[in-house]
């Protein structure tokens, strides 16, 4: 996993205490209306988006930047992909 | 015989125009509002008009609507899911004595695992004061849970005064309005409140349909975990008609508010004239500052039971405190915290009024209120020493 700082967020989504596949849900709602190259926070303390959130963006072409964690949540951070 | 139905505050009857809005979505949009179909998408497309209308009741944003099964839910949702949320800020909640079962059961249930609840007095008059709330503040203090008005003696809460006093501290602010909403104007954002419970069988829409409000921006742990529904907040498939059905009940009652508490004041105060004329029979709750379709009482020497009985017996249908103490033959709990003394606490009797309600009722309701009393009082052994001031001990309500 790869950890990062300081990443600046366009936006940030809140989804702590919300269960699977909310994460996945938000994270695709919240890209769609994201500008290309702008970045994604998501705050989730739910386990399976350790893995679930790093193989949706290689699933679907944006790219993960990174998570950071807190003692309560994740911090993931994803920047939508530039159409070519 | 006259059939009078006095007790709205135990539910309302259906409004038909709500009725024929819930139709379709039993009959021909039946869809699951998951279904990508289109009786799906019909169904998805009604709940999300619904959350609209609810939000436009109490001004707050459609996303800040999350529907429940009832009230009691809502109230649960509410203590148990921010005193998760919060619990390494704090394990201190505060509540008061005269909230409803589902705020004081759940209450209780957190204290058995290990959170610490205020239960703060009220006054006489069922009011709760707000320099007790924040006193009873500590560091610890995660969320203060008071009611907007009781069901039982109608008193409306410094709901905005005891938000102030949460906002400055930080701390989380839940009324169960239950009660109040959809019977009297209610702002989130004028009263500063961070969560609200509210039932849309109170305004004339169908059981099995409630709603918590929660401020955009809150966390809260679900209670029903699952699906994906209401945004992965409150799993299990919508009761699709129903949240149809409060919709409606919500937009109507924000149209014709103004018409209804003018008509439901109007009855009230002639049932409060008329009731203070009868020998010993007391006021309870706060005189004006009420909810406008409410008058309660408390009826000496005699048992609320018996004058439900006796009153059904002759078409007229009210209440004895609360749904739940009047079923388990208990004096209400929330008359004894206001100091009535427990003798007259059993005494206890509670008229709600209704939009479908006349003038005419209340004069058939006033002709046979003191029969009923005199024969129940002419067979109550606590009647010894009837008429001699004080023999009952002191009372704090008011004639």
């Amino acid at each position: 996993m790869k950890f990062v700082d300081n990443v600046k967020a366009d936006v940030t989504t809140d989804i702590v205490h919300m269960m699977c596949p909310m994460h996945l849900l938000k994270l695709e709602e919240k890209i769609r209306e994201l500008e290309d190259g702008q970045i994604l926070e998501i705050m989730t303390d739910y386990d399976g988006a350790l893995e679930d959130i790093p193989g949706w963006c290689a699933k679907t072409g944006n790219e993960f930047l990174g998570m950071s964690e807190t003692e309560e949540f994740y911090k993931f951070y994803i920047r939508r992909k530039v159409k070519k | 015989m006259r059939k009078c139905y006095f007790d709205h505050v135990a539910t309302n009857p259906l409004d038909m125009r709500v009725f024929d809005a819930m139709m379709p979505y039993f009959k021909e949009d039946f869809g699951n509002p998951l279904s990508l179909y289109e009786s799906g998408s019909k169904a998805k497309e009604a709940i999300e008009n619904a959350r609209a209308q609810v939000a436009s009741l109490i001004n707050s944003k459609p996303s800040e609507i999350i529907f429940t099964a009832s009230g009691a839910e809502a109230n649960n949702f509410a203590l148990r899911g921010i005193a998760l949320a919060r619990q390494n800020e704090g394990k201190h909640m505060i509540v008061t004595r005269v909230e409803h079962h589902s705020i004081l059961n759940s209450a209780r249930f957190l204290e058995k695992v290990g959170f610490v609840v205020t239960f703060l007095p009220v006054d006489k008059h069922g009011i709760v004061d707000p320099d007790a709330v924040k006193k009873s503040i500590t560091k610890e203090t995660t969320l203060i849970s008071v009611t907007h008005a009781s069901s039982e003696v109608g008193t409306i809460e410094p709901i905005k005064e005891i938000g102030k006093i949460a906002k400055e501290r930080g701390i989380i602010f839940h009324t169960d309005a239950v009660a109040a909403v959809g019977n009297i104007p209610v702002d989130v954002k004028d009263l500063g409140v961070d969560l609200l419970s509210m039932a849309a069988h109170q305004f004339y829409g169908p059981k099995g349909a409630a709603a918590l409000y929660v401020r955009e921006g809150m966390r809260i742990v679900p209670l029903i975990y699952g699906g994906i529904q209401e945004s992965g907040r409150r799993a299990g498939t919508e009761n699709v008609p129903a949240i149809v059905g409060m919709g409606k009940a919500a937009e109507l009652a924000k149209n014709e508010m103004a018409e209804r508490t003018g008509q439901a004041k109007k009855l009230r105060d002639k049932l409060i004239q008329g009731a203070s004329e009868i020998e010993n029979v007391f006021l309870t709750g706060h005189p004006e500052n009420r909810l406008p379709a409410h008058a309660s009482f408390t009826v000496e020497f005699i048992e609320g039971e018996a004058m439900l009985l006796l009153l059904a017996a002759k078409g007229v249908y009210a209440a004895s405190g609360s749904a739940c103490s009047s079923k388990a033959l208990k004096a209400s709990p929330v008359l004894l915290s206001m100091g009535v003394p427990s003798n007259l606490a059993q005494g206890s009797i509670v008229f709600t009024f209704g939009k479908d309600n006349t003038e005419e009722d209340i004069d058939y309701l006033l002709s046979e209120f003191p029969q009923v009393i005199k024969r129940l009082r002419e067979m109550s052994p606590y009647a010894k020493g009837w008429g001699t001031k004080g023999e009952s001990g002191e009372c704090t309500v008011q004639k």
